[in-house]
């Protein structure tokens, strides 16, 4: 049984608790334990790193330090927590100094940070550590004919990271595919959805998810699959003001790729967190036509 | 017997004097080389200069002198200078150094107390190695007065005509099935918009009825041995499988032979073309070429459409490759470039999105013997469009492709502007980071085309996308870009996207380089002698480069670069023989135990072994000097002139002359 | 002028690629460290290991041989030659006492005058922390080393 340190993150502890719940899920019916971190503190999100950046890097620091000391290998489901893990990663790598100066505080807590963990998206470990085949041989009841907008959002793969492609990457299509879904050409999937823009200038974060609607809409998604809480609240939870302001009648079911992934396995909707959204997918997905012939799949 | 010495340290103006205290090495030669030789040291403001080099003939007229030392720039720049003016004075030119304290000490270091102390070192390095020349004379080899021309675009063209034309033999060796390069592609040509065909066909159809010029094309060269006036050069020449004995051009066989390919080279990938084809209808020579990967009887056994139609009876499908050997005095490299990848920038959309063009594929739809016949239309072959954008820049001056500019691609791009003015009234917007037009009528150009209405938009274009944000960009491609003139960003819907691709050498440039044993820049471009005073020689004797091969350049450039090339090639047929340094290894038969460790040092080899006396001989006439074997020679039995074992000990020595006392040094040799 | 030992190092330099390197270093007018003394030779391949011997027997602390890159050689490969020399010599210096820091072997072309510039400071420094070579210099350097000690010279012996 392969073991990830898991890091949730912040979101996924209420807003973003079906990912929470999809995430353990899924990842256990694969073979995977994902141990959830002892004691982590936040990720610093957005914010942080634009007020201090040394305390930021220190808080980050702790997470690396403390899950060094009981994994190789920490995952994160949050693109936000992921990228701020990975960028510490790489710049504490390339300043020992710095390290140096951010051991002196960890020290305090006992902790020490030597660099030795990998840092990765919980997506990631589906596409490259699980595999496309091995996640082909668990699905039970493929959602042929469910298409779906695979929205990488924009902190997985920028700024760059180590991906090899980064303007048209296909893991996230490949893996609705290996589900059974149909992935849509969505040329907007790597597009920025906002993020905290919601919370600091409302009127460009409504006119950008405009765009991802719009064009999910064109490409006549019947839901969105994020892999990142904020893209996941964004798009779902501000539809309905978006359409207010441009006069457009969006209703696009907006889910994590583990719910979708679980479905798939057969996993009972309840468990996935379905049944908390804004904008139920009862309807898109009831209509394939495999799962209709089992219960009702979502009782809300 | 001591030699007499004179030594010669240059200020060069303030390039040397302004680091190093020129008058105080000269002083201390005179006073602390005394004892080694020295009898007269000066320092002069341009050692080169008619009157710096007047210097040192008076010296050697007047004080008999019998070595002399400068210090200066590189030798690369002035050794025969030097070596001229003491050759002039009646003194054997070997005997003449030139030490570089300019390029190896006041150009690269800053504390004038050190710098001087070093240039002390190199002069005394200096003296030391020049007690030990010997006078030599240079070796003399006859000059082939035939020419290899290795790429037949214009630039190839040029120089292969003007050498014919002055009436020598020259061998044309082309890879493709024509000559005419990439200018044969394109439809017209900047600034004069003549038609490009027009003006290269009569320059191919001289090439190929030239009776100086053996042409070959649909071949390649393979191996080279030899030297500057004697090349031996292999060429590989791939079966046509079409007697052109027989052949008379008549292109019934393209006609019926029932294989379509798509033409991934002459059209871009545009058009299609027959498994047996020439590329175009003016190609030089016009004998067809046949396909073998594609041709239905080589697949499968069956057609010979076009051996049953041909009248003449030429088609012959059990022709081989041929090598054939060919002598020349010189080589002239004009292979020309690949375009970039467009596909390595994505985000441009190329191959994802229909309409989305190359530079080459745009000539070739422009062009009236092109696949679409000259008409200006989409990939659906019928509509016209009504807004294109042209963008500038793809692939160059980007650090994370090209850094350098491709210079022809702003006078491309704006020639493309009029085209699609002129033949569909379509908007034209041109997304550039800055206009080049710097060569004779380019910038009137530009003042044409923007009276001509097109819209110039100064941003890099960012992406070009289908995915429409409003109901108004449906269908249409969205170029979107920042136009910083104006401060926003800018999304433009248009039919059509013309990419300028950068100009990138070669795929195979460096592997060709290496055959004719020339080197290539970090970029890939062939390397000139001086980038500024000779770009068309390389550092190999006898070989040299033109056109796009040596970088970016546009059709003028190219021609009068060949030309160049052809010009520097006659004058040294014209002299009959060319001077080589003598710098050869001999071999001291008393000496050699017949060991043979050196025969096969030799890359050239030049080492034989006579199996009767047991002992090995250099060949001067193929010893290129690089002096290995003298380095490996366990018995110490081979010498070489020039860089003799006692000339490097005694620079070293001098070398490392660690302060200003006297050092015990070997005693000068009688 | 600063306390720190400067250490010379000596140069070789292949006429067709590092000799222009460095020319071009000049041109461009990088800077690098006033150590190093330069000697040209044709070619990497002509490179004698009797001549690293002599500089440093004749007060060099460092040695830097330089050539083109494989491949590249204008002799077509007898910088594979040099190659070789330096693998071997570096272990025989190693057997003299002498620190293999002290030998470099650098590839160049003619149009890296960058890379030559970094790599001469890199090996300066390289040296420096080395320290002075102090091969014995006054009554022969070279004698000196392959002297026979006292206790195996044969004595008379009182018969």
């Amino acid at each position: 049984m392969k073991e990830y340190v898991y890091f949730p993150g912040c979101s996924l502890e209420k807003i973003a608790l079906s990912y929470h719940l999809s995430a353990l899920e899924t990842t256990q019916k694969l073979g995977i334990k994902l141990t959830e971190l002892e004691d982590w503190n936040c990720c610093g999100a957005t914010a942080y790193f634009h007020v201090d950046e040394l305390l930021a890097y220190t808080l980050v620091a702790r997470n690396l330090a403390m899950a060094e000391k009981v994994g190789t290998e920490v995952v994160a489901p949050c693109s936000a927590c992921y990228k701020n893990m990975y960028f510490t990663k790489l710049h504490l790598s390339e300043d020992p100094d710095l390290t140096d100066h951010i051991n002196e505080a960890l020290q305090e807590d006992n902790l020490s940070y030597s660099g030795t963990v990998a840092v990765k998206h919980l997506i990631e470990v589906f596409a490259n550590d699980i595999g496309v085949e091995e996640l082909k041989s668990k699905v039970i009841y493929p959602l042929n004919g469910l298409k779906v907008a695979a929205y990488y959002g924009c902190q997985i793969l920028r700024p760059k990271k180590d991906h090899e492609d980064v303007e048209q990457p296909q893991f996230f299509e490949d893996l609705m595919s290996a589900i059974g879904a149909t992935p849509v050409d969505f040329p907007l999937k790597l597009t920025c959805c906002g993020g905290s823009l919601l919370i600091s200038s409302r009127p460009a974060a409504y006119s950008m998810i405009y765009n991802l609607l719009y064009s999910a809409q064109r490409a006549q998604a019947d839901v969105i699959a994020t892999a990142c809480p904020l893209c996941q609240v964004n798009l779902e939870c501000y539809q309905q003001q978006v359409n207010q302001e441009f006069g457009t009648h969006f209703s696009i079911p907006v889910v994590y790729f583990t719910q979708l992934i679980g479905l798939s396995m057969g996993i009972p909707p309840k468990k996935l967190g379905f049944g908390k959204e804004f904008l139920s997918p009862k309807k898109a997905i009831d209509a394939i036509k495999n799962i209709h012939s089992q219960e009702e799949v979502i009782t809300q | 017997m001591t030699e007499k010495i004179g030594v010669y340290v240059c200020h060069c103006g303030t390039n040397i004097a302004g680091t190093v205290d020129v008058e105080g090495v000269a002083k201390w030669a005179a006073e602390y080389l005394k004892h080694r030789g020295v009898v007269i040291a000066r320092d002069y403001k341009f050692m080169c200069s008619s009157l710096g080099q007047e210097l040192i003939e008076k010296d050697i007229k007047e004080l008999g002198l019998t070595r002399v030392v400068v210090a200066a720039c590189s030798p690369h720049l002035h050794e025969k200078t030097f070596r001229n003016a003491c050759k002039n004075a009646g003194l054997n030119p070997y005997l003449c150094e030139l030490v570089s304290i300019r390029e190896q000490v006041s150009w690269v270091h800053t504390d004038k107390a050190v710098a001087t102390e070093k240039s002390k070192a190199i002069v005394s390095g200096g003296v030391e190695r020049v007690i030990w020349d010997e006078p030599l004379e240079p070796l003399r080899v006859p000059i082939n007065p035939a020419t290899l021309v290795v790429g037949g675009g214009i630039a190839g063209i040029q120089a292969a005509l003007e050498i014919a034309d002055a009436g020598y033999h020259v061998y044309m060796v082309e890879r493709e099935p024509s000559i005419g390069g990439h200018m044969a592609q394109f439809d017209k040509t900047f600034p004069t918009l003549d038609c490009s065909a027009c003006i290269l066909t009569p320059k191919m159809v001289d090439v190929g009825n030239h009776k100086n010029i053996t042409l070959l094309t649909w071949a390649e060269v393979t191996n080279v041995d030899g030297y500057v006036g004697n090349f031996q050069a292999t060429i590989h020449q791939k079966p046509r499988y079409v007697n052109t004995d027989l052949c008379t051009g008549c292109g019934i066989c393209q006609e019926k032979c029932p294989k379509k390919v798509i033409d991934d080279v002459f059209e871009a990938g545009l058009g299609k073309r027959k498994a047996i084809y020439t590329p175009f209808p003016q190609a030089v020579p016009n004998f067809p070429v046949l396909d073998k990967a594609n041709c239905t009887y080589f697949l499968r056994g069956t057609c010979k459409a076009c051996e049953k139609f041909c009248p003449t009876g030429a088609i012959d499908f059990t022709q081989q490759d041929e090598y054939i050997q060919v002598d020349v005095g010189q080589i002239i490299l004009a292979t020309g470039y690949d375009l970039f990848d467009v596909r390595r920038m994505p985000q441009y959309g190329y191959g994802r999105l229909a309409n989305v063009f190359t530079s080459l594929e745009f000539e070739r739809l422009s062009n009236a013997s092109g696949p679409t016949g000259g008409k200006m239309v989409l990939r659906d072959a019928v509509t016209t469009p009504t807004s294109v954008a042209i963008v500038h820049c793809v692939g160059s001056r980007d650090k994370n492709y090209n850094s350098y500019c491709s210079s022809i691609c702003c006078m491309q791009s704006l020639k493309f502007a009029h085209l699609v003015h002129e033949r569909t009234g379509a908007e034209v917007y041109n997304c550039y980071i800055d206009i080049r037009t710097p060569a004779k009528g380019y910038e009137e150009f530009y003042q044409r085309l923007l009276e001509e209405g097109t819209h110039f938009i100064r941003g890099k274009v960012a992406e070009v996308t289908n995915a429409a944000r409003v109901p108004e960009e449906e269908g249409k491609l969205i170029v979107q870009v920042e136009d910083t003139l104006i401060g926003k960003q800018r999304r433009i819907p248009v039919d059509m996207v013309i990419l300028s691709a950068g100009l990138e050498p070669r795929h195979d440039a460096k592997d060709v380089a290496r055959l004719f044993g020339i080197s290539c820049s970090a970029d890939g471009w062939y390397i000139e002698r001086h980038p500024k005073l000779d770009p068309v020689a390389t550092m190999t004797e006898g070989v040299y480069i033109a056109g796009v091969v040596q970088g970016p350049k546009d059709i003028p450039a190219s021609v009068a670069q060949g030309a160049a090339a052809a010009a520097r090639a006659l004058g040294k047929i014209q002299q009959k023989e060319v001077a080589m340094e003598p710098i050869r290894a001999t071999i001291n038969q008393d000496k050699c135990s017949g060991c043979r460790i050196c025969n096969n040092l030799c890359p050239f080899n030049a080492i034989l072994f006579h199996e009767d006396k047991m002992v090995s001989e250099v060949n001067p006439a193929l010893c290129q000097g690089c002096g290995t074997c003298v380095a490996a020679c366990p018995a110490g039995a081979i010498s070489g002139t020039v860089f003799s074992n006692e000339q490097i000990l005694a620079q070293l020595e001098g070398l490392l002359l660690l302060n200003l006392k006297q050092l015990e040094l070997e005693p000068v040799p009688s | 002028m600063s306390d720190q030992f400067e250490p010379v190092i000596i140069g070789f330099t292949c006429n067709w690629c590092s000799y222009r390197a460095a020319d071009m270093a000049g041109t461009a007018r990088m800077k690098y460290a006033p150590n190093i003394r330069l000697i040209r030779l044709m070619c990497s391949g002509r490179l004698d290991p009797t001549f690293v011997m002599k500089a440093f027997a004749g007060g060099a602390d460092g040695v830097m041989i330089t050539g083109c890159h494989p491949g590249d050689c204008h002799y077509v490969e007898q910088n594979y030659k040099a190659l070789r020399r330096f693998i071997i010599l570096k272990k025989t210096l190693t057997q003299f006492g002498i620190e293999p820091g002290r030998l470099k072997l650098l590839w160049a072309s003619a149009a890296e005058g960058a890379i030559f510039t970094d790599e001469v400071n890199k090996f300066v420094e390289q040296v420096r922390e080395l320290g002075p070579l102090q091969w014995p210099t006054s009554g022969g350097g070279l004698e000196q080393m392959f002297a026979v000690p006292e206790h195996m010279l044969v004595k008379e012996v009182a018969a």
